[in-house]
């Protein structure tokens, strides 16, 4: 194929869009790295772009010094882990009964599952709910929110739809319980789709604030998402200092910011998952494409 | 032969061990459920867990009917009609509201949508294949970082002072004073909409990508041996190819407009304190949130809630109508 003057022109300028929008999509992280490790009364002078100016390890220190960012990072892992365990646990128990044929009252089970997706009582209500139920304020409600999400549900039965029934027939006649079948052989090969769902709820579980923030009350509670709007929205120097006394004093002897705080307090928030991500990315691609193939 | 044979005795097994065909007599239904007790097990936690986070909720709807008291509890309350609607239509924020979320919105699916089909279609021609998987690697990013830290980094990014934002325009002598980009309301939805192209245009061109990938290439040989420019085989050859993945997920998109903007109005406003930004912010989300959980004004606050529902589905439904007029394509 010959590529015309036309074509070549188109190519040079397609690079060069795509090149800026990838620069523009990873500046922001890579200032707000540059100026964690910045010292603070530096970076107001302005001009910190691309390299830290007067590097320094004094903003992760006091971070790391804040007994709240471990109980909060504590909450949050716990969280995540046990949250992505059970959702993972029951959404696909759910979706491997409703791919198998014949089950009784599957046509109101999908229904009654699918329903949900584009109809919901609002936020106020479901307060409520969570209110009577006493969930209000504990752990327990931070692991419940979001357990069954019915899109995954659709993705794992899909899946699971795909498997030769030979293998499990195999498996019976070797005498498993369909529970065995379930556990021994159909969760060992379904790897990848595991791997793709369990990524995207432990990053909703990672990243999710508002729902602690709504729901929950007790500090000790508080996840790291939610702990980290009140520290970058609290505009003020004043109300900083008030809620995070430590940072306050270590901030008269240092040379360090509210800024400068908030950019390291972020970093700690986000690298884990910026670190995990690229390995991952390959199985939720796939993913992303089991999901939307026509149900 | 032999894979015919595996599929009846299979076939056979299945109909012995966990598929009795049955009548669909009463007796019969309760007989193959007890039969498949393992699977109904399987289902049974699901089925509690959206009954009760999903469903019960639902039923709280009532509510806005309803002078609503946390402390005597649904079965208490007194009745009072369409009260809260009312109140609600008559308040003065009632237009404002109501034009800071359609056009959110409506702005968001007019830059948000056609966005990643844009990006997918550039990033289909690219031929050098390292500089493409950069590309996707970094643009997916964003989408998976929480509203809280992207808020934060716009605050960074637009700070008045050695904002990243500001300073650029400086020195290319654009602006003489820095600008304060999150008080001025004229460039609150600008500023929103782009965020949110930034944020997800990289993950959402994974469909597309796909389903570009899965054009028979054919097509694209014939049409250069007949002299096509690249640029005519994406119009002619792509985009139709494509239109179906499109279509289906505008529908979705139009259903879920009105939802779509809660998270990152909230977290871009959040303690400003200026108050002046309000005028332009303020959504039926927000509104919902402000009136219910701040000020516990529960069912005004679920009577507002309980009127976007209603108007996504009405969306939902005509966007529905339109593509199934218009052509294949539809949701149902």
């Amino acid at each position: 194929m010959k590529l015309t003057m036309g074509d070549k022109i188109m190519q040079v300028i397609l690079y060069i869009i795509l090149a800026f929008l990838a620069f523009i999509t990873f500046y922001p992280f890579w200032n707000s790295l540059v100026l964690s490790f910045n010292t603070g009364s530096d970076t107001s002078l302005g001009g910190v772009t691309f390299w830290p100016r007067d590097f320094t390890l004094e903003n992760y220190q006091i971070v790391f010094k804040e007994k709240k960012i471990y109980q909060a990072y504590f909450i949050t892992i716990l969280r995540t882990v046990i949250g992505t365990a059970m959702a993972m646990f029951f959404t696909s128990l759910f979706a491997y009964a409703l791919s198998k044929k014949g089950i009784v009252f599957k046509k109101f089970y999908m229904i009654f599952a699918v329903f949900t997706m584009f109809f919901n009582g609002g936020l106020i209500p479901y307060f409520i709910v969570v209110y009577h139920l006493n969930l209000y304020n504990t752990f327990a409600f931070l692991i419940l929110h979001g357990m069954i999400s019915v899109y995954n549900m659709i993705i794992f039965r899909t899946f699971f739809m795909g498997l030769p029934d030979g293998l499990e027939e195999s498996a019976k006649i070797d005498g498993c319980t369909n529970f065995g079948v379930f556990f021994r052989i159909v969760l060992p090969i379904s790897g990848p789709v595991f791997a793709t769902l369990s990524l995207f709820t432990a990053v909703f579980l990672w990243n999710d604030w508002f729902f602690p923030a709504v729901f929950i009350n007790d500090q000790n509670l508080i996840p790291l998402q939610t702990m980290l709007v009140q520290i970058i929205n609290e505009g003020t120097t004043a109300t900083l200092m008030a809620n995070l006394n430590s940072y306050a004093q270590s901030m008269v002897q240092n040379s360090v910011t509210v800024r400068s705080i908030q950019m390291a307090t972020m970093m700690v928030a986000t690298l884990p998952i910026l670190f995990i991500y690229p390995f991952l990315q390959r199985f939720f691609v796939k993913g992303v494409l089991v999901g939307s193939l026509k149900e | 032969m032999r894979s015919n044979t595996e599929r009846n005795k299979s076939g056979a097994l299945e109909a012995e061990l966990s598929v009795p065909a049955g009548k669909t007599s009463r007796q019969s239904l309760w007989k193959r459920f007890a039969q498949q007790w393992e699977f109904q097990l399987m289902i049974l936690p699901a089925i509690a867990f959206l009954l009760i986070f999903n469903y019960a909720p639902m039923w709280g709807i009532l509510m806005s009917f309803q002078e609503y008291n946390l402390f005597k509890g649904f079965w208490e309350s007194p009745w009072v009609g369409f009260d809260h609607f009312r109140m609600f239509f008559d308040s003065p924020e009632f237009w404002n509201i109501m034009r800071n979320t359609f056009a959110i919105s409506f702005l968001k699916l007019l830059i948000g949508f056609p966005a990643p089909i844009l990006l997918a279609l550039m990033l289909n021609e690219v031929g050098h294949l390292f500089f493409k998987r950069v590309v996707q690697t970094i643009t997916y990013i964003p989408h998976f970082i929480s509203w809280v830290v992207v808020s934060g980094l716009v605050f960074s990014m637009l700070a008045v002072d050695n904002g990243a934002v500001n300073e650029t325009l400086q020195r290319f002598n654009l602006i003489e004073q820095p600008i304060n980009w999150m008080s001025i309301p004229e460039y609150f939805w600008g500023i929103l909409v782009t965020v949110n192209v930034w944020k997800e245009i990289g993950f959402g061109s994974i469909v597309y990508l796909a389903a570009i990938v899965g054009i028979d290439p054919s097509l694209y040989e014939s049409a250069s041996i007949d002299g096509a420019s690249k640029l005519q085989q994406i119009f002619k050859i792509t985009i139709p190819c494509i239109a179906p993945v499109i279509v289906i997920f505008l529908i979705l998109n139009i259903g879920n407009l009105l939802n779509a903007g809660f998270e990152d109005v909230f977290v871009l406003t959040r303690n400003l304190n200026n108050g002046i930004l309000m005028s332009v912010a303020v959504t039926i989300d927000t509104y919902v949130y402000q009136m219910g959980i701040i000020n516990q004004r529960f069912s005004y606050a679920t009577a507002a809630g309980l009127f976007k529902s209603m108007l996504s589905i009405i969306l939902l439904i005509a966007a529905n109508g339109i593509a199934r007029r218009l052509g294949r394509t539809s949701l149902w």
